[in-house]
């Protein structure tokens, strides 16, 4: 199969005026005549929908939520970058696009990643009209701050609730489309199947989550936007009900799936206190401006913070990092604190967390600073774990935040399934192997809002598409084949929950294929994992009917899934013999134990082709070629 | 520290269904956050062949708004400013007996056990609760200043999560706290400012019709309410709803709409 990404040709700045005006449009008095379904009501699918729907489409929207307004683009806190240079600093389209490649340690498609560095400009001005109330200086005018692995202020923000803001912004633009009738809105549905008719995607079978019936919504063209697969490894900072299993069930049906084991973690998350733990709390990353990360210098040291002399202490961040120290990027953050856990020198009851400490800070500016700083945070930090923050050092430790691996999409987002789209974290395309902060929610805005009206018009002007009725032999075999996987589940009736399936599977992604990864741990994981599979379709206990509100049969669905993605992540990480980014292997560092990549053998997004169940997966790759940001190595020394 | 706990909860397995309190007994750990806990019971139904206890959840952190139901008939639990996935075990003490009820109000209909149905507030959003501007139509974000003061507002309002706290706490079951969180945040915004008296007009009509009952200033919502969404903002709901119903009635007799 050759992978054909539709990058237009001539320079970068001009390629993507160059599409816009190559592709075709459909008349406005025919765009109601085509049927399109949008699944998810994040930024990027309720942008989306809300966007198709303006334009005259009728748009149909799928979200396995209460309301699209709780999509998990909701928790974002940060904020959102945009190449405006309001503070007149240096900042252009160019130099967002360069920190953009940059950051994703080469491994993304330049001319994605320029299209979306130009595009943030209108998304800024797009949600302040839309009644989005970000922050403000006195005069009036917006105001930024700056974020992780840039040396410009192009962070827009509201509070600490940038992607809750955004994302209410976008749901009202999502339910006035819905007050027209041109959208039509199906909350706790969840998408099941793709329906595939002549090689082309044509429709959806999703299951009614209160009902538990079965339906079908045939359309001219399927958008997916749902997000991330981070819960593949159970405790992240994910939202419990995000999951794989829209993309992965497409994935199966034909659309390739591009570098899975890209997934980032998140250097300052509330550590888990016990086995019960349902999720992960994220620790905004400024706290690291003010913030000394430390552990005991002796392993096996169980005193309390303030009884450890600072002869005690190990800063091993500004001990390893003198020019970064305690601001050297996620990934690298991350992997220094599993170090020091590894070698038993982890604090709190479990051993795997480390110090952050403001008491210098404290000391150096006072209480009222600090406060005004981080109020929030520490409070919440407080409400969850019981300690203060202004007298005991906050424990922190890396979780899993974002995946940058997806499914395969070209430069008009469709991937290898025509008629099937993908927008957001869902797809690869933006953030190679490492996502900059306060990306992730320009990204799914722009996708949703700029790009994919114009490439699905373009798809529709383009494809002559047959009509299909719901007694459609694909039709029929996708419902039976969702149907099929329900009462099996269903008939089971082993003795293990979901939950527990789940989890153990997590322990060993987290373990295997998580910060740092070797050959043979991935090789162990994998098999581990086709034990838990093999276990789960043998042992899995999920009580009640499928014709009700029924939360175990849910969560089974989806993790039936994620455990044949962890597969394939492990495939993927093992394949890949070098370290980029969040992938870190251990065999492939330097001697100092930084990452090092193989610009010669592995410059290319890989893209897996599903062959059938029990089948092992087929490589594509696309390569990556580097014309206007060049191949360096990083170092934070 | 661990717990022993009596939990009495609300089991209804379906919106048509007749719905009673049963007990169950639990052990907790003052680590747990209150959804852990009902994790737990979960996982110890499940292992008994039992129907889990159905409540909505998704981020934890708070800022969903999918989770919440009464803890002892207070909306969210015990914790000033706080959703029940943010409230941990430690505020609980040894031997204590809790009453967990889903929100109770007609326009939020039982689906089943603690969760209930909620799309009434869509409907009042669908209703007005928006600011109508086409992709590609805004003028550039810095063209509209905003007073900081204003600003800093309007986001006091809009950080309401849409729980359903303050219909549930309300005597009235209604929803005036979370109509005047949406008036307020986008009518104390110029772009905001050309649709503000249809926007409140439209949004009280649907709640009307939505079976939530008439604010009297009771102030229970404010109390429950976990982002701390001010009660005087219901006074800026009123004030622009009279002008509105003033100017309504107007533009009617002259032949408007």
């Amino acid at each position: 199969m050759k992978l054909d990404s539709r990058i237009p040709s001539g320079p970068i700045q001009q390629k993507w005026d160059k599409c816009k005006f190559d592709m075709k449009l459909v008349n406005p008095a025919n765009k109601r005549k085509h049927t399109i379904i949008v699944v998810g009501s994040g930024l990027a699918g309720g942008a989306a929908a809300a966007s198709l729907g303006e334009l005259g489409y009728n748009v149909k929207c799928f979200c396995f939520q209460d309301s699209p307004r709780r999509a998990h683009s909701i928790a974002a806190q940060g904020g959102i970058n945009a190449a405006k240079n309001y503070q007149n600093d240096g900042d252009s389209v160019y130099r967002l696009f360069y920190d953009t490649v940059k950051g994703g340690d080469f491994r993304a498609r330049e001319a994605n990643v320029y299209r979306l560095a130009q595009i943030s400009v209108n998304i800024i001005d797009q949600c302040a009209a839309q009644g989005v109330p970000f922050a403000r200086e006195y005069g009036g005018l917006l105001a930024n701050r700056s974020f992780g692995g840039a040396q410009v202020s192009r962070t827009f923000y509201a509070r600490g609730q940038t992607g809750q803001q955004l994302l209410l912004g976008c749901y009202q633009a999502l339910e006035r489309q819905v007050s027209t009738g041109r959208v039509k809105m199906y909350a706790r549905t969840e998408m099941l199947e793709l329906i595939v008719i002549d090689g082309k995607a044509r429709g959806i079978v999703t299951r009614d989550l209160v009902t538990g019936a079965m339906e079908t919504h045939l359309a001219d063209t399927v958008v997916l936007a749902t997000g991330g697969y981070g819960n593949v490894f159970y405790l992240s900072t994910n939202a419990k009900g995000s999951n794989t299993t829209a993309i992965w069930r497409a994935h199966k049906k034909g659309a390739l799936f591009a570098n899975p084991c890209f997934t980032q973690i998140h250097p300052t998350c509330i550590p888990v206190s016990g086995d019960y733990q349902s999720k992960l709390t994220l620790m905004s990353e400024s706290l690291r401006n003010d913030g000394r990360i430390w552990v005991p210098r002796e392993k096996g040291d169980k005193r309390k913070a303030d009884q450890i002399p600072e002869a005690g202490r190990d800063y091993y961040l500004e001990r390893r990092y003198p020019s970064f120290g305690n601001l050297v990027p996620r990934d690298v953050a991350s992997r220094a604190a599993k170090a020091v856990c590894d070698e038993g020198r982890g604090v709190g009851e479990t051993g795997l967390g480390v110090y952050l400490d403001f008491s210098d800070s404290i000391r150096r500016l006072g209480q009222n600073v600090i406060a005004e700083r981080y109020g929030n945070l520490f409070e919440m930090y407080e409400r969850i774990t019981g300690d203060d923050p202004y007298r005991v050092p906050m424990r922190i430790f890396p979780a899993i935040h974002y995946t940058m691996g997806g499914l395969w999409v070209d430069y008009r987002l469709m991937s290898t399934i025509p008629g099937l789209f993908v927008l957001g974290e869902a797809n690869f395309s933006d953030h190679g192997a490492n996502r900059l902060g306060a990306s992730a929610l320009m990204q799914g805005l722009a996708d949703g809002y700029f790009v994919l009206p114009y490439t699905v018009g373009d798809y529709l002007a383009n494809t002559k598409l047959e009509k299909v009725g719901a007694d459609h032999t694909e039709v029929k075999r996708a419902e039976q084949e969702a149907s099929a996987q329900i009462e099996k589940l269903l008939a089971i009736k082993g003795k293990r929950s979901a939950d527990s399936l789940h989890r153990e599977a997590g322990k060993l992604m987290w373990e295997y294929c998580g910060m740092a990864r070797n050959a043979k741990g991935l090789e162990y994981a994998e098999g581990k994992l086709a034990e838990l599979t093999e276990e789960f379709w043998r042992n899995v206990s999920v009580p009640g009917s499928g014709q009700e509100l029924n939360q175990s049969l849910e969560k089974a669905g989806r993790v039936a899934d994620f455990l044949e993605l962890a597969q394939l992540m492990c495939r993927d990480a093992r394949e890949r013999n070098e370290s980029c980014g969040g992938h870190f292997r251990e065999e492939f560092q330097t001697p100092e134990g930084e990452a090092m990549r193989n610009d010669d053998e592995y410059c290319y997004a890989a893209a897996w082709q599903w062959q059938g169940k029990g089948k092992a997966h087929v490589l594509h790759k696309e390569p990556l070629a580097f014309e206007h940001v060049h191949l360096t190595q990083r170092s934070y020394k | 520290m661990e717990m022993n706990l009596t939990l009495h909860v609300w089991r209804q397995a379906s919106a048509s269904a007749s719905g009673k309190l049963v007990a169950y007994k639990i052990r907790a750990n003052e680590h747990m956050s209150f959804l852990e806990m009902l994790d737990v019971l979960n996982e110890e139904l499940t292992g008994r062949g039992e129907d889990p206890v159905a409540f909505d959840h998704d981020c934890r952190e708070g800022i969903c708004g999918s989770c919440g139901f009464m803890i002892n008939g207070i909306a969210h639990g015990p914790l000033p400013g706080t959703t029940v996935c943010q409230l941990h075990m430690r505020h609980f003490k040894n031997g204590d007996e809790l009453w967990l009820e889903p929100w109770r109000a007609a326009a939020f209909p039982v689906v089943k056990d603690l969760v209930v149905d909620r799309g009434a507030f869509d409907r009042l959003i669908s209703a007005g609760g928006y600011i109508s501007v086409a992709p590609g139509s805004a003028p550039d974000a810095n063209a509209v200043p905003v007073p900081k003061k204003d600003a800093d507002l309007a986001m006091d309002a809009a950080q309401c999560i849409g729980c359903g706290a303050c219909v549930a706490a309300c005597p009235n079951a209604s929803a005036s706290l979370f109509l005047s969180a949406k008036v307020s945040h986008l009518g104390l915004l110029p772009q905001g400012q050309p649709e503000r008296l249809e926007r409140v007009r439209k949004m009280v009509a649907q709640a009307n019709g939505e079976m939530f009952g008439s604010c009297t200033n009771i102030g229970e919502c404010e109390a429950v309410c976990p982002k701390h969404i001010r009660i005087e903002f219901i006074a800026r709901l009123n004030r622009d709803y009279l002008k509105a119903s003033w100017l309504y009635r107007k533009e009617a007799a002259s032949g408007g709409e």
